[in-house]
């Protein structure tokens, strides 16, 4: 069996590819539910009812699409340019730590005497800074002495966790916080409002809406976004035609590392209000899900992350009212993911038999 | 054609071989035979379906349909080591040795049987000097192979399918890495096997040296045998008609008229250490002039190159262009008037990627006229693009669709309108470059690019720019250079007209041996 390039693509199978992807999803999925001996299609509504069918339900979603979307952005940044940047994780931690070090109630810094929406700005531009200046290092490991940086990336995340460990039991522990490691709350006047009353979704997803445009913008308008494009598409002939690779890598280090670092600082400012070890699920990694699943265009990471978040918050509820294991979400995730990719190459390939 | 009638013996008869890869048919119902004693050139450009026919011919691949039959057994298909023991060997482009063994046991590699304890080099000396002497291929087998010289490996190469008993051998494109003075020696061993009763394929796009070697000669185009003639009764202009399907000017000297100031001044360069470098060059390149460089790829034409696209920087020495030093940044370089057509245009030329329109902007993006601050003016670029498409007959693919769409030939077109079509030049007020960097700007084109190719490059030099050809292929070099310099092991030889030289004095200079009366 090999492989074979399509001379050209058809229009048909350009539009058949997503909902073959999707119907291969449901069936994958499908077996597991029968083998957890449930109803598919009573699992599939419960599931879809759980992540999108009441107001409630959708302000679940949408507050977990949030972190999503920023580290799917993140994500979306980095792979366009051809680094690899698995640490989200790590900088969204690292945004989220420095946030709370800006805006945390530590008594005595003095930063409680400056204006609140300057200390808001100070507060989200240090999360920024934090992921950025995390990811600097591997970018210009790899710019310099071609260091791999999906190695250095990865492990960096768990020396992140590690400084966060530290930092939750030592200087940044919340000692009202009847010993759990936590940090410190934030500010209550930091804090970001609710989007709607009675629910938690808050005006972090207008911050990931209002990025994801932007990134859209800088990558289809600008001089930077089309040097990112043919670094990573072709960096000898992105070189040959002048564009500056080095600093390019650079700036989309910055970048991406920002975005994660501040998909930190929103969690703290809209949901938990303070740092704890357990406030991201992987959120990092989910992150390159999702910019996958998106193929790499930053508006596709909006309608992807709502529907990561959706299976993930449906799956919860579904799992509470029927006995599937959660897992399922995760499998849905996974399959689609996987289905999406096969499908994208079979638009691009043709299977040959022999 | 005459044949005599001692060596109408038929070797290999192939008949309606056809292969498709998806819906491109490479081989169309080929039948060919070939003779004893005979050499049949097979002929035809990049794609014609040359290397497919052999690489079935081989047991590389499978065909779809078609039988051959060597020595009167039918070949199984898809099986090389059935090929070898039919009779047929062949020598690649690229060599299949291993540098760091010797010459013996490079030949002996894979022709020992897996389970004998000790290999048994004194026989196999033995046979391999009996077949050199009997082909005069002189080798010494105990060299290692990564000291030898290119012509050498390839007698290697030569040597190893004969020692398997090859009687039909197959040479892809076997001049392209050599200078004329080994492939001269190449076509006087081939004229020996030949002689005694050996039988040979000889894949070419080169019209005179097919025309020099063969006895007859296969044009195929587009997977089709579309004629067979015999070499003595052909001439280029037919062959290349056949190889194109429609008549073609061959490019014809034109020697250049206005030669002016030095432009670009090049004093002692020596480039970093690397796979090759320039070890103290020195050139000067006029406007109004072609300055052509022969020599073996490998000999500091990557550096020379790079130095003059703004890649790579020298190490010592002096670039001057227009009086001030050359700066080492591709844009700032495009700027200041150097037009640049890159060795590998799939690889370093465009962003596959990316859209022709991006592609046609890309080294003058950073310009006001492309890009306003932080802001690209997309508008501007697209009209621009389309400018170069309709100036330069850029085909295959629109604006919108991504570079690698394009086919080899409209690919350099587009490169060659990004590079020569300044955006502020109008028709009645060109703004010309001032240096174009040309390196191997034909390589691998048909022939009706190569020669629009060819035209512009001349054009733009009766423009008054200064033009620096760096060439393996002689005959562009002859055909196009106003001055011919010659690269070896890092050092420019001291340029001379044109017409200054001739093809044996520059293939001693290729080979690195001091000119003969000089």
């Amino acid at each position: 069996m090999r492989l074979e390039k399509r001379h050209r693509q058809s229009a048909l199978a350009l539009v058949l590819a997503p909902v073959g992807a999707v119907a291969v999803t449901m069936l994958v999925s499908a077996l597991l539910v029968l083998w957890a001996g449930a109803p598919v299609a009573q699992t599939y509504a419960l599931l879809l009812q759980g992540g999108f069918g009441s107001v409630f339900a959708l302000s679940e979603t949408f507050t977990r699409a949030i972190p999503l979307m920023l580290t799917g952005l993140a994500a979306t940044v980095a792979f366009q340019a051809r680094l690899f940047n698995i640490g989200a994780e790590g900088q969204l931690y690292a945004g989220a730590l420095a946030a709370v070090a800006v805006g945390g109630l530590h008594g005595g810094t003095g930063f409680d005497q400056i204006p609140m929406p300057l200390l808001f700005a100070l507060m989200m531009l240090a999360a920024a800074l934090a992921g950025a200046l995390l990811l600097l290092g591997p970018a210009l490991l790899k710019a310099r002495l071609g260091v791999d940086e999906v190695v250095t990336t990865l492990l960096l995340n768990f020396i992140v966790l590690l400084v966060v460990s530290m930092m939750l039991d030592g200087p940044m522990k919340d000692p009202t916080a009847m010993g759990w490691p936590q940090s410190v709350a934030l500010m209550g006047e930091l804090e970001l409002s609710k989007l709607v009353p009675q629910t938690r979704v808050h005006t972090g997803l207008l911050w990931g809406l209002g990025l994801a445009v932007a990134v859209w913008a800088l990558m289809r308008y600008t001089v930077p976004g089309f040097d990112i494009r043919a670094v990573g598409a072709n960096v000898r002939a992105a070189q040959f035609a002048g564009v500056p690779v080095t600093r390019t890598v650079v700036l989309v280090a910055m970048l991406s590392g920002a975005l994660a670092g501040l998909a930190g600082a929103i969690e703290v400012a809209g949901r938990t209000s303070y740092v704890t070890l357990d406030m991201s699920p992987g959120y990092g990694y989910s992150g390159i899900v999702i910019a996958m699943l998106a193929a790499l265009h930053p508006l596709g990471v909006v309608l992807a992350s709502i529907f990561v978040a959706g299976i993930l918050v449906g799956a919860d509820s579904m799992s509470r009212a029927i006995g599937v294991p959660t897992y399922i979400a995760d499998v849905i995730v996974a399959a689609s993911l996987l289905s999406v990719l096969v499908a994208t190459l079979l638009t691009q390939y043709r299977v040959r038999l022999r | 054609m005459p044949i005599p009638p001692t060596v109408t013996e038929t070797v290999l008869q192939i008949s309606g071989i056809t292969k498709r890869f998806g819906t491109l048919v490479a081989n169309d119902a080929i039948s060919l035979t070939l003779a004893r004693g005979e050499v049949l050139a097979l002929l035809g450009e990049n794609g014609a379906g040359k290397s497919t026919l052999v690489s079935i011919l081989f047991g590389h691949y499978v065909a779809d349909a078609g039988t051959i039959t060597a020595f009167g057994n039918p070949l199984p298909p898809g099986d090389p080591r059935a090929a070898l023991a039919a009779g047929i060997g062949m020598v690649h482009q690229h060599f299949t040795l291993a540098d760091n063994l010797t010459v013996l046991d490079n030949i002996m590699m894979g022709s020992e049987p897996l389970w004998q304890a000790f290999t048994r080099r004194r026989q196999a000396r033995e046979k391999l000097e009996a077949v050199a002497r009997q082909f005069s291929l002189a080798v010494d087998p105990h060299a290692r192979v990564g000291s030898l010289s290119v012509g050498e490996r390839q007698r290697v190469e030569i040597l190893k399918a004969l020692y398997r008993g090859a009687r039909i051998l197959i040479l892809d494109e076997p001049t392209a890495v050599l200078t004329p003075q080994e492939s001269e020696a190449l076509f006087a061993v081939l004229a020996r096997m030949v002689a005694q009763g050996l039988s040979i394929i000889f894949i070419s796009h080169k019209l005179a040296e097919v025309l020099r070697v063969s006895d007859r000669i296969a044009v195929l185009r587009g997977g089709k045998l579309v004629a067979q003639a015999d070499a003595r009764s052909t001439t280029q202009g037919q062959l290349a008609q056949w190889m194109v399907g429609h008549p073609i000017d061959l490019p014809q000297r034109r020697p250049a008229t206005r030669v002016g100031e030095a432009v670009c001044v090049l004093r002692d360069v020596v480039s970093a250490a690397s796979r090759e470098r320039l070890a103290g060059a020195s050139l000067t390149l006029r406007g109004g002039e072609i300055m052509a460089i022969a020599g073996v790829s490998g000999n500091g034409q990557v550096a020379l190159a790079e130095l003059l696209c703004g890649t790579r920087a020298a190490a010592a020495g002096s670039v001057q262009f227009l009086g001030r030093p050359l700066p080492a940044d591709p844009a700032l370089l495009v700027a200041q008037g150097v037009a640049r057509i890159p060795e590998d245009r799939h690889a370093v030329g465009v962003v596959g990627d990316l859209p022709v329109w991006e592609n046609a902007v890309s080294e003058r993006l950073r310009s006001p006229a492309f890009s306003r601050g932080f802001w690209v003016r997309r508008r501007a670029a697209r009209a621009h693009a389309q400018r170069i498409l309709q100036a330069f007959d850029v085909r295959g693919a629109g604006a919108a669709a991504p570079a690698r769409a394009l086919s080899g030939g409209n690919m350099q077109k587009l490169i060659l309108g990004r590079a020569l079509l300044h955006p502020d030049s109008m028709p009645d007020k060109p703004v010309n470059p001032r240096l174009i960097v040309a390196h191997q700007p034909t390589w691998g084109l048909d022939i009706g690019a190569v020669a629009y190719v060819q035209e512009q490059l001349i054009a733009a030099r009766d423009a008054g720019a200064a033009v620096l050809l760096i060439s393996d292929d002689l005959d562009e070099v002859l055909v196009l250079g106003d001055q011919v310099a010659v690269i070896h092991a890092g050092h420019l030889e001291a340029p001379r007209p044109a017409a200054d030289w001739s093809r044996e004095a520059i293939g001693l200079a290729m080979a690195g041996a001091a000119e003969p009366g000089a």
